[in-house]
C-alpha cells in the first residue's frame, strides 16, 4: 500500500467541537472537505507548513488560529501561544520563522487592559523567538461571539539547509525522538478552567522549539526524516498521522515517554491518557538510526532540550499503527482520539 | 505514584505471568469472565492478554454501567434538559453516548446546556451557585458510585437546595452476574470480581457464585499485578478443585464492605422491581430508584419524562457482546457502521465498553489495513 | 464504576469533618470523607478516591503483604529445581508441589 492519503468524504451534518480537537474528526474535516476543494490534486501528506517556491526561492508559510479559555494561564497566555505556535509549525516543517502577521477578532466589551496584556505578550514572545511582526488586521464582533478574543497568526520562514522532511522517507529501524515531558499545556488549561476543582504546580510549556531544531538540523540534518509538534490531540495523534502517512508501525516504549508528576496525577485522577493531551513546546522527530545518538545529543545540548529522549522506533508491522509496548512486553494500540479528551469515572 | 507503581512493576508482572503459565493446564481451555468494565479497560490498556497463554480466554462481562443503559433512558434524560432553564450534568463517560437524537455532546452543539462534572457533589455546587437554573445530575454507575450520589442527595436535602435533582440510573452487579450464569450456552469457568464495587458491598454477596454455581471468584484490583494475581488465584482453585470467594484486593476491599456507604444507599435508594438492561431485557431487583422521602430531588418526579422504550437496531448485537456471548469483532457492525466516531451502541463509546476497548487498543493488531479501517 | 485512585490526605477541614484535601503526586483536590465516618481517617492516611469521594482506607500492611507474596512466586519452585539438580529426585516425588508451597493460606 502506497503512502497516499485516502480519499474520505465528509458526511457529517453539522460542525461539532470534535472537529476542532485535533483528532480523527478534525482530520476527516480537513481531508474530506478542505483538501479536495482547496488543495488541488496534491497527493502529498498534509504537513504543518507548506514550502513553496516564490521567484525561484523556497519559502515556508503557515497559519494558525488560537482559541483558548481562559486567556491567561500559568506559564503563558493566548498571545504567547499565537507567536510560538506559528514559529513551531514552521520549525517542524524545517524552516526558521522570519516574520508574522496577526489578526485579532475581538469581542465587544473586552477591557482594553486585557488586549494590551496580550499584545505585550506577543511582542515579548516575538522578540524571544527572533521573529518580527509586520502587520495584521482587527475585527470586532458583538458581545458573546468571540470568547473575548481569537488570534490568528500567519508566518513566513526560510527553509533550514540540509533538511528534507517527508513521511515517505521514514524506514523501519528509524528512531522516534521526543523533545521533553508531555501534557503540561493541556493539563494546565484544564485545571485553569476551574471546573474540576483540581490544583497542581503545573504550567504551560509554551515556547519556541526552533533553537532545538536548528541544533538538530546542524548536527544531524541528513538523518532527520520527519518532524511534527504534538499540539491538540497530543503525541498519539501526531504519531498516528505519521503511521498512516508512512504506512509503517510506530512502536513506542511507554515507560520512556517523559511526563511530570502533576500531569501523571491529573491524568490518573481524571482517567485521561497523557498521550492525548495537548503540548505547546515540544516536538517529535524521526531520525535514521545511524544519526540518532548525535541527534539526541545535539537537542539535549540546545536551550530547552535537556529532557529529549528516544521514545521508540519504526517497524514494518502492524502497518499504519501506533503500538504502545510496556516494559514487560504487553502491547496496545495507541489510537487517535475522536474529539477532545473527556474525564471518565469508569 | 504510591500504591500504583508497585503494582505495575515489570519484574513482579513477569513473575505473575510465569506463574500463570506454570499453573495453566495445557489440556484445558479456560474461560474467565472479568465482570467489571474497568477490568476490561485495564486488560487492554496494559496489554495483559499478551502475557497469558493461548488457552486462557478472557470474556468481557456486563459491568459497564454506561453500556447497559438502554437508549430510551438517555433520551429521557436529554428530554428533561430541552427546557432552557435545565442544566444537564453528567460524568464525561456519558457525553458521547448516543440517544436517538444524538449524544449529550451533540445536544450541546445544538444549544443545550450540558456540562461535565467529575463528582455528583460538583453538580450540587453548580446548583447552589446558579439559583436561577435547574441542575439535573444524570447519575450512572454500579454500587461503587451509588453511595456518592446518595450522600449528595442527603446533602441537598439537608441544605434544602431546591434547584437540584438526580435522574437515577444506578444498577446493581449481582443480578447482572446471575443473568450471565443463567444464560443458556454460557460457559464460564471462573470470575474476576469487581474490586471497587466490592469496597462498598464487600465479598459476601458473591458467596452464592462459589457455593451454588461452583465457580471460583477472585475479587480483584485494577493494576496489572492485581489482575494477574487474581488469575493465579483462580487457576490454583481450579487445579485444587476448590470453589470459593477470594479477596485479592485486600489493601482496599474489606470483606464486610463499607457499612456507612451501604447505610447511605439504603437511606436514599430502594430497589426498582425491575429495570431494563440493554441487550439483556428486564431484570428484577437490579436497579435503584430514589425513595419517596427524597422525591423532591428525583428528576423523574420533578419533570415529565417520555419513558419511551427504544430498541437497538436489529443488526446491532450489543446484548450478546455485553453478555460475553460474542466478541466485539463478531458483531456485524463492528468497525464498519459502528466505530468510536459513529457509534451505534454505547459499548463502542464508553471507555469501558468492550467494543471501544477492542477497537482502540487491539483491533489494528489483528486486522489488515487492506480491509479499509475508517479514519 | 471503576476508576478509583489511591491518594494521601494532606489536610482535614477543621469546620467540616467530611471534607479533606487529598494529593496524588502533587495534584490536589478536595474530597468528601462522608463514607468513611465510621472510622475517620487522619491526615497522612491513604484513601481510595472515586468521583470525589473517599471509598476506603488503604492498608499499607496488606499492600506490603501482597507484594511480598508476589515476590515469592516461583521462588519455591526454583529452590525445588536446585534440590532436583543435586540428584535428589526421590526427595521431591510425592511431596508438596511448588504451587502448594507458595500458597499463602
Amino acid at each position: 500500500m502506497s503512502g497516499t492519503v485516502p480519499k474520505i468524504r465528509f458526511r457529517d451534518a453539522q460542525i461539532e467541537m470534535a472537529h476542532g480537537a485535533g483528532g480523527k474528526a478534525s482530520r476527516r474535516l480537513i481531508e474530506g472537505l478542505f483538501a479536495p476543494l482547496l488543495f488541488g490534486s496534491s497527493s502529498e501528506p498534509l504537513g504543518d507548513a507548506a514550502h513553496v517556491s516564490l521567484n525561484g526561492s523556497k519559502i515556508a508559510i503557515t497559519a494558525d488560529s488560537f482559541v483558548v479559555k481562559p486567556l491567561r494561564f500559568p506559564g503563558g497566555s493566548i498571545g504567547e501561544l499565537a507567536v510560538n505556535g506559528t514559529v513551531n509549525d514552521l520549525a517542524v516543517s524545517g524552516a526558521r520563522a522570519e516574520t508574522l502577521v496577526v489578526t485579532y477578532i475581538l469581542e465587544s466589551g473586552l477591557p482594553v487592559e486585557v488586549l494590551e496584556a496580550e499584545v505585550r505578550a506577543m511582542a515579548k514572545a516575538a522578540e524571544r523567538a527572533g521573529v518580527s511582526i509586520v502587520g495584521g488586521d482587527t475585527k470586532v464582533v458583538e458581545h458573546g461571539k468571540a470568547d473575548r478574543m481569537y488570534i490568528t497568526t500567519a508566518g513566513l520562514g526560510r527553509p533550514l539547509p540540509g533538511l528534507v522532511l517527508s513521511a515517505r522517507s521514514v524506514r523501519a529501524g528509524d528512531k522516534v525522538l521526543l523533545s521533553g515531558p508531555i501534557g503540561d499545556h493541556g493539563i494546565t488549561i484544564l485545571l485553569a478552567r476551574g471546573e474540576l476543582d483540581l490544583e497542581a504546580d503545573i504550567c504551560s510549556d509554551t515556547r519556541s522549539v526552533l533553537p532545538m531544531i536548528e541544533a538538530l538540523a546542524q548536527a544531524a540534518g541528513a538523518g532527520v526524516r520527519w518532524m511534527r509538534d504534538p499540539t491538540r490531540g497530543g503525541v498519539a495523534t501526531c504519531l498516528n498521522e505519521l503511521a498512516r502517512d508512512c504506512d509503517l508501525c510506530v512502536a513506542v516504549s511507554e515507560e520512556r515517554v517523559p511526563m511530570r508528576d502533576a500531569v501523571r496525577g491529573a491524568c490518573e485522577l481524571l482517567g485521561l491518557d497523557p498521550l492525548h493531551i495537548a503540548n505547546e513546546g515540544q516536538f517529535l522527530a524521526v531520525v535514521a538510526p545511524e544519526h540518532a545518538e548525535v541527534a539526541l545529543d545535539a537537542i539535549r545540548n540546545a536551550p530547552g532540550g535537556r529532557d529529549c529522549v528516544i521514545i521508540g522506533e519504526i517497524r514494518d508491522q502492524p502497518s499504519a499503527t501506533v503500538l504502545g509496548i510496556t516494559e514487560y512486553g504487553g502491547t496496545r494500540v495507541i489510537d487517535m482520539l475522536v474529539g477532545d479528551p473527556l474525564p471518565r469515572i469508569c | 505514584m504510591k500504591y500504583v507503581d508497585e503494582f505495575r512493576e515489570a519484574g513482579v508482572i513477569s513473575k505473575a505471568a510465569d506463574e500463570i503459565r506454570r499453573l495453566a493446564d495445557s489440556e484445558r481451555h479456560y474461560r474467565f469472565m472479568e465482570v467489571c468494565g474497568g477490568h476490561t479497560h485495564a486488560i487492554y490498556r496494559f496489554g495483559l492478554k499478551d502475557l497469558l497463554p493461548p488457552n486462557i480466554e478472557l470474556i468481557h462481562g456486563p459491568g459497564c454501567p454506561v453500556c447497559v443503559l438502554p437508549m430510551g433512558r438517555i433520551d429521557d434524560g436529554l428530554s428533561i434538559a430541552t427546557d432552557p432553564d435545565v442544566v444537564f450534568t453528567a460524568f464525561g463517560d456519558m457525553m458521547r453516548v448516543p440517544g436517538t437524537k444524538g449524544s449529550p455532546l451533540e445536544h450541546k452543539a445544538r444549544g443545550m446546556d450540558v456540562r461535565i462534572v467529575y463528582s455528583p457533589s460538583d453538580a450540587l455546587k453548580l446548583a447552589q451557585k446558579n439559583p436561577d437554573k435547574q441542575v439535573m445530575f444524570f447519575a450512572i454507575g454500579f454500587e461503587t458510585t451509588a453511595p456518592s450520589t446518595a450522600l449528595t442527595l442527603m446533602r441537598a436535602k439537608a441544605l434544602d437546595v431546591q434547584n437540584f435533582s438526580v435522574f437515577c440510573n444506578h444498577v446493581t452487579i449481582i443480578p447482572a452476574i446471575r443473568a450471565i450464569l443463567d444464560s443458556p450456552g454460557m460457559r464460564i469457568d471462573a470470575f474476576i470480581g469487581p474490586g471497587h464495587v466490592s469496597t462498598v458491598i464487600g465479598c459476601r454477596p458473591y458467596e452464592w457464585i462459589a457455593k451454588n454455581e461452583h465457580k471460583p471468584i477472585a475479587v480483584s484490583g485494577f493494576e496489572p499485578v492485581d489482575i494477574l494475581q487474581s488469575i493465579v488465584m483462580l487457576l490454583r482453585q481450579l487445579k485444587a478443585g476448590e470453589t470459593k470467594v477470594e479477596n485479592q484486593y485486600t489493601r482496599v476491599v474489606p470483606w464486610e464492605g463499607n457499612r456507612a456507604a451501604l447505610k447511605a444507599m439504603a437511606e436514599v435508594f430502594e430497589l426498582r422491581p425491575y429495570f431494563e438492561w440493554r441487550g439483556m431485557g428486564f431484570i428484577s431487583q437490579s436497579a435503584l430508584r430514589i425513595r419517596a422521602a427524597y422525591a423532591t430531588w428525583d428528576a423523574e418526579q420533578r419533570f415529565q419524562v417520555p419513558g419511551v422504550r427504544v430498541t437497538d437496531p436489529k443488526a446491532a448485537q450489543c446484548g450478546e457482546v455485553l453478555k460475553g456471548a460474542l466478541k466485539p469483532i463478531q458483531c456485524k457492525l463492528f468497525g464498519k457502521e459502528c466505530t468510536p466516531e459513529h457509534p451505534i451502541g454505547a459499548l463502542m463509546v464508553s471507555s469501558e465498553g468492550s467494543c471501544a476497548a477492542y477497537y482502540n487498543y487491539e483491533y489494528r493488531k489483528t486486522v489488515l489495513t487492506s480491509i479499509g479501517i475508517p479514519a | 464504576m471503576c476508576l478509583a485512585i489511591p491518594a494521601k490526605i494532606v489536610e482535614l477541614s477543621a469546620e467540616d469533618p467530611t471534607r479533606a484535601l487529598i494529593e496524588v503526586v502533587g495534584v490536589r483536590r478536595h474530597v468528601d470523607m462522608g463514607l468513611l465516618q465510621d472510622d475517620p481517617p487522619r491526615s497522612g492516611d491513604w484513601v481510595l478516591v472515586h468521583v470525589g469521594f473517599a471509598m476506603s482506607k488503604i492498608s499499607e500492611e496488606q499492600a506490603l503483604d501482597q507484594l511480598r507474596m508476589l515476590s515469592m512466586m516461583g521462588e519455591d519452585e526454583a529452590a525445588l529445581d536446585e534440590v532436583k539438580g543435586y540428584g535428589s529426585h526421590d526427595l521431591t516425588e510425592g511431596r508438596l508441589t511448588p504451587g502448594e508451597l507458595s500458597d499463602g493460606t
